[in-house]
């Protein structure tokens, strides 16, 4: 049996994203594939898959991406789907779990990347919203100021997002100040 | 032996580092490495595959191992530790045993006080 949810989860929540995919597995729903918002669902043993996603530096067809999915794969786990620079990977439950990453260096790289693409989204759609209010401003013009509020409001939650992630790395920052 | 230079080359390896060069001291492919440190630390230490990677992508960069011109076509790539590898292993054994050295000394020289008290 197949089920599909369309689920929005941003960028800066993919810990969320993975976690909700973690308990679709206990009970039982092995995600098949990924789309844009959309999940697909097979049924399958509670508990049977450990999920786990990553942001790469490239898109999943470049040649770096091919050889880290391969080197990934090699070691016993599986790549569900990608979407965009995002992969899902998922491996059998064991007792020594699945992880990507297994010290705090390579996860602050990880949320690097992450914060570099929000970051520009950000600046971009920040620097539209001032466009539009300007524009506004010199030549009035109701679409100007509508879609100069839209920027701002989407630029406020990218920003929420930006220092949502900022927080998380500078607390794994001063966790390395003691250990890896 | 216990000239000290300031160079990079004498900052600490990491953990994941150090294992992944003592467990490249025969050649294995990535699954192996990550076996053969579990096993080497009896199950302590379970290096990440991405973790992994990232690690053994700077290795081969600086020359520490390298990647074994592929036999028998598997599609899975070995490493081995080069020269300079060893010599980067060495120096952190010798560091290592300045630590344990200093921490039995301390550690347990005051656990030795404690007891007589």
């Amino acid at each position: 049996m197949k089920m599909i949810i369309h689920k929005l989860f941003w960028a800066w929540s993919f810990e969320k994203e993975e976690r909700w995919l973690n308990e679709m597995s206990n009970k039982g729903w092995q995600l098949s594939d990924v789309g844009v918002c959309r999940y697909t669902f097979e049924e399958g043993l509670p508990g049977e898959y450990v999920y786990r996603l990553e942001m790469l530096n490239n898109l999943p067809k470049h040649p770096e991406s091919v050889h880290y999915i391969r080197f990934i794969e090699d070691t016993g786990a599986e790549h569900v789907g990608s979407l965009l620079r995002w992969v899902y990977f998922r491996k059998k439950a064991g007792e020594n779990g699945f992880d990507l990453f297994s010290d705090i260096d390579s996860r602050i790289k990880h949320l690097n990347g992450i914060l570099v693409l929000v970051g520009f989204v950000f600046g971009v759609i920040l620097l539209s919203g001032i466009y539009y209010m300007l524009a506004w401003l010199s030549h009035g013009a109701q679409f100007n100021i509508v879609s100069g509020i839209i920027c701002l409001i989407v630029g406020l939650g990218i920003g929420y997002g930006f220092v949502h992630l900022f927080l998380q790395k500078r607390r794994l920052e001063k966790e390395k100040i003691l250990h890896e | 032996m216990t000239e000290v230079h300031m160079t990079n080359e004498n900052i600490a390896l990491t953990e994941a580092v150090y294992y992944i060069l003592l467990a490249l001291y025969s050649p294995l492919h990535g699954y192996g490495i990550m076996q053969k440190v579990a096993d080497l630390s009896s199950g302590r230490v379970h290096l990440a595959a991405g973790t992994l990677y990232g690690a053994l992508s700077t290795l081969l960069e600086k020359g520490w191992i390298v990647a074994l011109p592929g036999e028998r076509n598997s599609r899975k790539k070995e490493y081995e530790i080069t020269p300079l590898g060893k010599r980067m292993a060495m120096n952190e054994l010798s560091r290592l045993r300045e630590l344990l050295e200093n921490g039995e000394k301390i550690i347990e020289g005051r656990k030795y006080e404690n007891d007589n008290s």
